[in-house]
């Protein structure tokens, strides 16, 4: 067993890319690696509460962060910077995610034997 | 060191598939090991067989080939990233009642249990794109 960290810096509706980044980290989970993800720059909009993607004929993909529970996936994580810069407060998000200065970014990293 | 390669980034939007190329074209002739190369999001389209760009531009789908014919890599395309962009393989493309299939020489199609075994075995595996 490896540990993943998977890096999500993009905003949620840009085309299918955050649908195959998470059938790449549901894949995972379910093969019992440890999985742990996070939320930097853009990427703090995927868990923004109250989105509609359906109006664009985009699939729900916050609601699938909410199914990750069901794969033991519980380490989210999230950068205070990014969420500042953006006028985000944690209570705007779907899940709780833990913040860390940008400062301890690189340390996190550190401890995952695969970054994605 | 043992090395497993994903591939994101087509060959027109960037330079990050060729910049993937000559990591691993690098790396076999310094006698590291690169065992695969996994092909997933707009990566896939480095596989069209059919693509024929003019004769003075990158040849990056033959370039595959070649190396995968010299060094033995294993090119593996996503098959849900294919299937998404039209890339069928041969039992797809039958299935889906096509005239032919539309995967170049070298590559496979296989799913996204073989990127985790490459992240899994490999000593490094590192993403382009």
């Amino acid at each position: 067993m490896k540990k993943f960290l998977f890096i999500l810096r993009n905003p949620p509706h840009q085309g299918i890319q955050l649908q195959e980044k998470l059938d790449v980290i549901l894949t995972t989970a379910a093969f019992d690696q440890k999985v742990a993800l996070l939320f930097l720059d853009d990427g703090v909009f995927q868990l923004k509460k109250n989105q509609q993607p359906e109006k664009q004929g985009l699939k729900d993909t916050a609601s699938i962060f909410n199914a990750l529970e069901i794969y033991d996936v519980h380490d989210l994580f999230t950068e205070v910077e990014s969420l500042q810069q953006r006028g985000l407060k944690p209570s705007d998000l779907t899940l709780p995610a833990k913040e860390f200065y940008r400062k301890d970014i690189n340390d996190l990293m550190q401890q995952y034997d695969v970054v994605m | 060191m043992k090395y497993a390669i994903q591939v994101n980034a087509s060959p027109n939007n960037s330079t990050t598939g060729y910049s993937a190329y000559q990591f691993i074209k690098t790396a076999l002739q310094m006698n590291h090991e690169v065992f695969r190369v996994f092909f997933y999001q707009e990566g896939i389209y480095h596989a069209f067989k059919y693509a024929t760009p003019p004769e003075d531009e990158l040849q990056m789908k033959k370039k595959w080939t070649e190396l995968a014919n010299e060094y033995r890599v294993d090119l593996v395309v996503c098959i849900s990233a294919a299937q998404r962009r039209g890339l069928l393989c041969d039992d797809e493309a039958k299935r889906q009642g096509k005239l032919d299939q539309d995967l170049a020489e070298g590559f496979r199609i296989s799913g996204l249990g073989q990127l985790l075994e490459a992240a899994l075995l490999a000593d490094r595996f590192i993403e382009f794109g």
